[in-house]
């Protein structure tokens, strides 16, 4: 049984290491995508123009004001006082962002009665900037909290629980890279989309050019012809990985706080999920082109809008939280985030492992029950 | 011993009946030709004994094992070539072997030994680095024939193996089945080329899913074609056609090469009187009339057309 899966991964090997349009996807595209990812969006959003609306007046909230300001994200351009010439601001394009300090601010920080909040309006047109304005602003706010904190404790001897709502996995970013919060998603798009197509286009070439058929009249199970046939792309993936964490490390100083053996086994079950779906979009499609084409979109597209990658899934529609179920790469990102970024342990995220799991048999036995009718039709 | 017993294997595609309850038995070692025009069913049946494709109803047993109930046993005793070329275009000759063994269990010694048989059978010692995309098409059938049968199976289905090849190397490949043969090893191919089956054991012949014919090739001359064959080569063959085709004595007209072949009955009392009847009434220079023995190919072309003609 060993022998025959090595003869397929060798054959394998060798037809990609021939086949132009396979290492295209294979090492065009983490480039392309790490590129684009990593360098154009982290510097595209810097400076960004912010008008404040501060109703309380206070010492808490000039404090505030200027945690924002002195980042080097946020550059306050004007400070108004009432919700129609906010709205103008917004409107005339003056600044990208309002953060709007409610009154009593500070009293209900400090009495700790009522859940304070601070309100962000974004200029949505374009929407992948405003979803890191928002992270940015979370971050901020974020680390003005924990400041808040130490004070408070100082001061009159209490501990304030999280006075400013906010959305907590923004405490282990504190320094508001983006490029370490893109990291996780980064992997997880260019893992699925390279899985999804490469795979894909590999079972179904040998159904177009009926090669198939005598791999069907061997004994081989269609169980060795996939492992066969999945191994060398995993191995190929895992370097991938490797070298986007290489490059975030170089690059941007990203640096992994979590166990790598965790790491090891999550990206195991993210690509087992991934390389399902290739399989299942190889077993209903006849011809290469169609599998290119519905992987690419199949791949891509979710695992870039709907994976939490940029745009942060708390804050979607509750159909679309639903519908972010059907990429594997929503798992693997919180996940990764919980490895790379807060180096937690298995006990916070092994339900996503189970997911991922989960996942990938459900594609897995759907193609099989797919292979076998076609099998009879043939 | 039987190596195959179909028993009415049929197979429906939707309302279509593409093989429609077949039965025959091939002997062990022979060769057993399928032959039928393009659309007759062969693959489809070639697949379902394969156990690549299951049977609507009925079933076969191949080497004693049921294509229906166990096709994983039928699997490890045959080789099968399909009718598409399904070696990797974009492997070497080499790697497309190791692939094909490797696929079969085939490891180390046995295998370097099988591959120095395909490597001769397929005339390609010293290019075995070749890709096999760009080997003429007679050689790359030798390939494909030597890796369907790599692990020596006792049984091997070739469908259309000459189809599209030239006939030197379409000869040539009769050559190496019939070593096979002779080797013991069964072998069951399919053509579309009638005169092919002058090669075969035993042949049957197949027209829209069903077997029209089968027997060895004397036994079908015998049993199927009662009539003489004449072979008339005469200066216009279209126009001496249409006159033939109108007398009493002429049961059956077709056109063999540049020659028309004719069955005829007990009417025709001398040769001479065809000679006579072109030339006096239509002016058609007749060369030559001879009584021959009957091809297979006028047996299948008086087969099909007594069926056309019945529908
Ligand atoms: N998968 C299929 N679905 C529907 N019809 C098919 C299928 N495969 C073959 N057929 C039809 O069955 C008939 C027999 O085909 P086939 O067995 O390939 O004939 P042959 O090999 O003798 O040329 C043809 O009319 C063909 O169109
Ligand atoms: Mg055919």
């Amino acid at each position: 049984m060993l022998n025959r899966i090595i003869a397929i991964s060798r054959k394998e090997v060798k037809q990609l290491l021939r086949d132009k349009r396979m290492m295209f996807v294979l090492f065009f595209f983490p480039v392309f995508l790490l590129i684009i990812f990593g360098y154009a969006v982290n510097f595209d959003v810097q400076n960004v123009r912010l008008a404040v609306q501060d109703n309380d007046h206070t010492e808490t909230s000039r404090d505030l004001i200027k945690t924002i300001s002195s980042s080097s994200y946020f550059q306050i351009v004007e400070y108004y006082d009432n919700d129609k010439r906010g709205k103008e601001i917004l409107d005339e394009g003056i600044a990208k962002g309002l953060m709007i300090i409610p009154t009593d601010f500070e009293k209900n920080i400090f009495s700790a009665k009522e859940e304070v909040k601070v309100q962000i309006l974004l200029d949505g047109v374009d929407g992948n900037s405003a979803a890191i304005i928002q992270n940015y602003s979370i971050a901020a706010i974020t680390s003005f909290n924990k400041k808040l904190n130490k004070n408070a404790s100082n001061k009159i001897g209490i501990k304030l629980e999280a006075p400013i709502n906010l959305q907590s996995r923004f405490w282990f970013n504190p320094q508001l890279q983006t490029t370490i919060y893109m990291l996780p998603g980064l992997i997880a798009l260019i893992l699925i989309v390279t899985a999804v197509i490469t795979v894909s286009l590999s079972l179904v070439r040998e159904k177009e050019r009926g090669t198939i058929e005598q791999i069907n009249v061997s004994s081989l199970t269609i169980f060795e012809l996939l492992l066969g046939k999945l191994f060398p792309y995993v191995i190929i993936s895992y370097i991938n990985a490797a070298i986007i964490l290489l490059a975030g490390y170089i690059l941007f100083g990203v640096v992994v706080m979590g166990s790598y053996w965790l790491l090891f086994v999550s990206t195991f079950l993210f690509l087992f999920a991934s390389t399902a779906i290739g399989i299942f979009i190889s077993v209903v499609s006849d011809s290469q082109q169609v599998a290119f084409t519905i992987a690419t979109f199949a791949s891509l597209l979710p695992a870039t809008i709907l994976s939490g990658f940029i745009f942060p899934i708390e804050s979607m529609p509750v159909i679309i939280q639903w519908l972010t179920n059907v990429t594997p790469a929503k798992f693997f990102i919180i996940a990764l985030r919980g490895i790379i970024i807060k180096g937690v342990g298995l006990s916070a995220f092994w339900d996503q492992w189970i997911y991922m799991f989960l996942f990938a048999t459900f594609f897995m036995l759907i193609s099989v029950v797919k292979y076998q009718q076609s099998l009879k039709k043939l | 011993m039987h190596s195959i017993e179909v028993k009415n294997l049929r197979k429906e595609f939707g309302n279509f009946v593409a093989v429609n309850d077949i039965s025959f038995n091939v002997n062990s070692g022979d060769i057993f030709g399928f032959l039928g025009a393009n659309g007759a069913g062969k693959t489809t049946a070639i697949k379902m004994m394969c156990g690549i494709l299951a049977p609507t109803s009925g079933d076969a047993l191949v080497h004693g094992f049921s294509i229906a109930k166990d096709p994983s046993n039928v699997k490890l005793n045959i080789g099968y070539m399909s009718q598409r070329f399904s070696l990797y275009n974009d492997l070497s000759v080499v790697e497309n072997i190791n692939f094909f063994g490797g696929v079969y269990g085939l490891s180390g010694k046995d295998l370097e030994k099988r591959k120095d048989w395909v490597l001769e059978i397929a005339n390609l010692k010293n290019e075995e680095k070749v890709l096999t995309g760009s080997l003429p098409g007679g050689i790359k059938q030798r390939l494909a024939l030597g890796t369907a049968v790599i692990h020596k199976p006792k049984i091997v289905f070739l469908d259309e193996p000459t189809s599209g090849v030239d006939p030197l190397s379409r000869r040539a490949f009769w050559e190496l089945i019939q070593n096979l043969s002779s080797e013991g090893v069964t072998v069951l191919v399919t053509t579309h080329y009638l005169e092919e089956a002058e090669y075969c054991n035993d042949i049957i012949l197949m027209d829209a899913g069903e077997i029209i014919a089968n027997g060895s090739s004397k036994v079908m001359k015998e049993k199927y074609l009662k009539n003489d064959i004449l072979e008339i080569e005469c200066s216009d063959v279209i126009a001496g056609l249409e006159i033939l085709e109108k007398q009493n004595f002429v049961e059956e007209t077709s056109i063999f090469g540049n020659n028309i072949h004719i069955s005829i009955n007990k009417n025709l009392k001398e040769l001479n009187q065809i000679n006579t009847l072109l030339k006096s009434s239509h002016n058609i220079d007749v060369i030559r009339v001879q009584k021959i023995v009957p091809t297979l190919e006028d047996v299948f072309i008086h087969l099909l057309e007594k069926r056309r003609n019945a529908k």
